[in-house]
Order: C-alpha cells, then sequence, then structure tokens
C-alpha cells in the first residue's frame, strides 16, 4: 500500500523557553484510501498532531512528508494543503463566505481554477455530502451538521487525496455527528479518500479501519478497532471509555460467560449472547 | 428568529434594477449623485428626481421601503430647512416678532430638502436591489485598477466578505452572552445611561474575546484551504456587462447632461 502522510520521528513543543515537548520522538504512517481514527483525551496531542498533516504547524524535529513533500518546503505549501484538507471542530469559524456555495468555491478559487470547472466542482462537492438542495441558503440558516458537511464540500472541492478531521464532531448533536459520519464514511469508500478522523467518541473509532490510540504525546495502541477495543484495561488506565457493548462483554466475561472478547456492535453482542445460551441448553 | 436575519436591507426581486450588473448600479448611483449636486435652481433636480422615480418604479420596490430610508434622516431635513428658511436671503416676504423669512430663504430650503430627500431615496435603491456580496463584489472589480497604486483592493473586499458573514453569528453570539450574564444577576435593562454603558463591559468583554479566537481559528481555516491573497484568484460569481447594462449607462447620461441643459437656461 502506499503511504500518504509519513511522519518521522517527529517531536513539537509549542514553546521555545520552556521546551515542553508536545510529543517526541513519534512515528506515523497513514496508507493510501484507508480510514484511520486518532483517539485521545484533551491535551493528549492528537490535534497538534493532525496541525502537522497540513503543514499547519512543522515539527520542530524529524520530518512530516505528505504524498513524499517535505512540509519544511516552503514551496510546496499550497500542494500539500490541496492533498490534504482540514476539517476543524467548530462549523462556524471555517465558513468564509455569505453564501453556502461561494465558501464551497472558496479552496478552488485560491488555487486558480478556471470558472467553467469551478462552478463543476461546487456542484459535485455539494452533491457528495448531500447538501445540493441547499447551495444558496447563507451559513446561519444551517445546523451544526449541515455546517460541517458545508465544510467538508469546501475540502472536497480542493480533490484532495486526504482528509483531516480535527474533532469535526466534538460540536454536533447526535443527529449532526451521524450525519457527518456517514458522509465521511461514503467519501472514503466511493471516491477512495483517505480520512483522518480526530475524535474522542469510540462509537465514531469503531467505523475506522484503524485506530490509533495517543496518551501525553505517545502512541499506545495501534490497531484495527478489535485488536484496540479488546484491551479494555489499557484503554481505562489512561481514561478513556470502550464502546459500551465492548465493555459490557468486558463486564460479561468477568463472570465467567466465554463471549469473544472482540465485540464491537450490539447485534454481535446479541449474537454471541444467544449462541451462547443455546449452547447452554 | 435569529435564521431570517437579513443582513443590509436587500429587497428580494427579479427586476431589470436587480439584474443590472452592481458595477453597473454603482456607476449609475455615482452619475445620479452628480445630478442632483450639479443642479443650480429647483428646476435642475427635476430630471434626478424623474430619473429616481422611474427606477423605483422599475424595481417594484415598494413605497413604504422609501419612507423606511428617509425616517432617520428627517431630525437633518428640518435642521437644514430652518436654517435656511431663516438665514438666508434678504428679500423679507413675512415677518413677526424676530422671525423673518425671505423669498430666497423659502426657495433654497425646498431646494436643500429636496435635493437631501432625493439623494439618500435614491442611493438606497441601490442597497435595496444589490445583495451586500454583489456590491463587495462589484466594488472590488471597479476598484481594482488602485491595484497598481498598490491599494489593497482585494484585501479590503475580503474583510467586507468576512464581516458580512460574522454579523449574525455575532449577533446570535451576543445574545447568549446577554442570557447567560442575566442568569448571573446582570442588571441590563435600569438605571441612567452611564451605569447601563457600564453594565455593557461584561457583555463586551466576552464578546471581544471570543471574536478574536474566531479570527485565529478563521484565519487557521482559510490558510487550510490554500488561501494566499487575491493573487491568481478565480470567482466563482463572475460579472459580466451585458446589453441592459450598457442601455443603462446611456440613459443615465442622457438625464446628467439634461441638468446642464437645464442650468444653462
Amino acid at each position: 500500500m502506499e503511504t500518504i502522510i509519513n511522519a518521522e520521528n517527529i517531536s513539537y513543543f509549542y514553546d521555545e523557553e520552556t521546551k515542553k515537548y508536545v510529543f517526541k520522538d513519534l512515528s506515523l504512517k497513514v496508507e493510501k484510501g484507508s480510514f484511520v481514527a486518532v483517539l485521545g483525551h484533551n491535551g493528549s496531542g492528537k490535534s497538534t498532531l493532525a496541525k502537522h498533516f497540513n503543514a499547519i504547524l512543522q515539527p520542530t524535529e524529524g520530518k512530516v512528508y505528505v504524498n513524499s513533500m517535505d512540509t519544511l518546503d516552503e514551496d510546496k505549501l499550497l500542494e500539500i494543503r490541496k492533498d490534504v484538507g482540514m476539517v476543524f471542530q467548530n462549523p462556524d469559524n471555517q465558513i468564509v463566505a455569505t453564501i453556502v456555495e461561494d465558501d464551497v468555491a472558496f479552496a478552488p478559487e485560491n488555487l486558480g481554477v478556471p470558472h467553467d470547472e469551478l462552478v463543476i466542482r461546487v456542484r459535485d462537492a455539494l452533491k457528495a455530502v448531500s447538501m445540493e438542495n441547499f447551495s444558496d441558503k447563507a451559513p446561519h440558516q444551517l445546523s451544526g451538521g449541515q455546517k460541517q458537511r458545508v465544510a467538508i464540500a469546501g475540502i472536497i472541492a480542493m480533490q484532495p487525496d486526504c482528509i483531516v478531521l480535527d474533532e469535526a464532531t466534538a460540536m454536533l448533536d447526535p443527529k449532526g455527528r451521524r450525519e457527518v459520519m456517514e458522509v465521511v464514511r461514503r467519501l472514503n469508500r466511493e471516491m477512495g479518500i483517505t480520512v483522518v478522523f480526530i475524535t474522542h467518541y469510540m462509537e465514531e473509532a469503531a467505523n475506522a479501519d484503524r485506530v490509533v490510540v495517543m496518551d501525553s504525546g505517545k502512541i499506545v495502541l495501534d490497531g484495527s478497532p478489535k485488536e484496540v477495543f479488546t484491551q479494555v484495561e489499557t484503554l481505562k488506565s489512561i481514561g478513556l471509555d470502550v464502546p459500551q457493548v465492548t465493555y459490557l462483554s468486558y463486564l460479561l466475561r468477568g463472570t465467567k460467560l466465554e463471549l469473544p472478547k472482540d465485540i464491537l456492535t450490539a447485534s454481535e453482542c446479541a449474537d454471541a449472547i444467544l449462541k451462547l445460551l443455546e449452547e447452554k441448553k | 428568529m435569529l435564521s431570517n436575519i437579513t443582513i443590509g436591507q436587500y429587497y428580494p426581486g427579479s427586476s431589470p434594477v436587480h439584474k443590472l450588473d452592481p458595477r453597473t448600479k454603482i456607476l449609475i448611483t455615482v452619475l445620479y449623485i452628480v445630478m442632483l449636486f450639479a443642479a443650480a435652481e429647483v428646476i435642475g433636480l427635476l430630471p434626478g428626481i424623474i430619473f429616481f422615480i422611474l427606477s423605483y418604479i422599475i424595481s417594484g420596490v415598494p413605497l413604504k421601503m422609501i419612507f423606511r430610508s428617509l425616517k432617520p434622516i428627517i431630525p437633518l431635513i428640518v435642521f437644514t430647512a430652518v436654517l435656511n428658511l431663516f438665514f438666508v436671503g434678504n428679500d423679507v416676504i413675512f415677518e413677526f416678532w424676530i422671525i423673518k423669512i425671505t423669498g430666497e430663504g423659502l426657495r433654497f430650503s425646498i431646494f436643500m430638502i429636496v435635493r437631501i430627500i432625493a439623494l439618500i431615496a435614491g442611493t438606497s435603491l441601490l442597497t435595496y436591489t444589490t445583495t451586500p456580496i454583489m456590491l463587495t463584489d462589484g466594488l472590488e472589480s471597479l476598484l481594482s485598477p488602485l491595484k497598481k497604486l498598490k491599494f489593497p483592493v482585494h484585501e479590503l473586499s475580503m474583510m467586507m466578505t468576512i464581516a458580512l458573514r460574522f454579523i449574525p453569528t455575532l449577533i446570535e453570539e451576543t445574545s447568549k452572552i446577554m442570557s447567560a450574564q442575566k442568569a448571573r444577576g446582570a442588571d441590563l435593562e435600569s438605571g441612567g445611561l452611564l451605569k447601563r454603558a457600564k453594565a455593557l463591559i461584561p457583555i463586551l468583554i466576552p464578546l471581544f474575546v471570543s471574536a478574536f479566537r474566531r479570527a485565529e481559528e478563521l484565519a487557521l481555516a482559510m490558510e487550510s484551504r490554500c488561501y494566499h491573497g487575491g493573487e491568481g484568484r478565480t470567482r466563482l460569481r463572475e460579472l459580466h456587462f451585458k446589453l441592459r447594462d450598457i442601455i443603462s449607462l446611456l440613459i443615465t447620461a442622457l438625464f446628467l447632461a439634461s441638468v446642464f441643459v437645464l442650468n444653462s437656461l
């Protein structure tokens, strides 16, 4: 598999004087077309790490490569940001224009995309996030989830290889979170866009192909959701929750019920319990 | 309540006036102002007034909108009228105690009133028929020659766009902060002017702090979307002069010419 983001032994600190590292000697590779969830608490360094992926921040030590371009290379800045789009937490603070379609056009306008193609890109991007009926609305007329989908459309219009969502669902209600998650999954599956999903919601991370768990600047766990969420003790020790169903089966296993360790969804859990009951008969 | 805030005073419609290129409308408005100020006598205002009435009829903007635009300047109109009425000219036609009204004063104050009303009512037609975003685009395009003089035209229009974008957001935020402070026992409604102004401080400070935070995040989001100034930018909304723009400009020019003809009579 081709690597799209490659962070090699990177270290970073905000303050030059105190040299308090957010993370030190951290390495992470993201494969093209994958869906990676990065989990972690506030202050675990996950957002700081995300900002390295499109050269908003540059590592104090080590290198970050995006499609083999060094993020320290000033000349490649636009190309890197075109390849890796970023969606932020607050939907209100990332919409620039007063009309939805103008906002979606913002990034390709900056890239100098000719007018005729611009029109097509905006239309397609809005369709990709199912917001085509809102193209002439003002941002303040939309719900949180809709605004966040517009923000995603604004990134898709750049035709990026990868989208980084930095806690993009943190300020949304459950409905908005579902909407955004659905859109992101579809983009990953149908358009082959690589997704890096920064979050602290376990249920969202369970949708990914790969879960990376961070704690105080270190990668603690890295693997498929099943591999990661079965580490209930490790997750609990760094103060993270596991999906409720996984936790339930963990507790049931404690009562000597022979449930499999890798249960992630309610239906899996129900099936396993049913099977167990039938065996007991 | 907040979801249907209208920014500016745009009156939606699809009249020929609405459809004109914003640049044309801005130019016509400038010519219209020249028309009013070039007039030397009451009669010279006639073309301007006819032009204004015709534009209003074509635009389909209701009459009450004109009055709404005039309301805030009523004190100014009265002040100007009184000043001119009593202190201009020598040919007294009416005298009572210390009040003297002259023929010239009367003529001049009518002239001034008509001119101010026509000026305000006419220019507000521009904002009634053009969305703020179109106005911004139009201004940016009209001012673009100034780029050669290093005048930051694109930056200015970007600032205007962002201001327009954030007005509803900040209004919403203000009402939230006010509710929050009221819930903590802040008294915003009673007391004299000074006390009320002081009561605003706990609202303004959080508002400013959050505005700065928003600005920072917005800058980050814009950078992430490859914003690097106005150079090499294309536009989704391109402006094109059409035949109707040329015709309207020609008609306006004719009206302006007629003012000069009337002046020379």
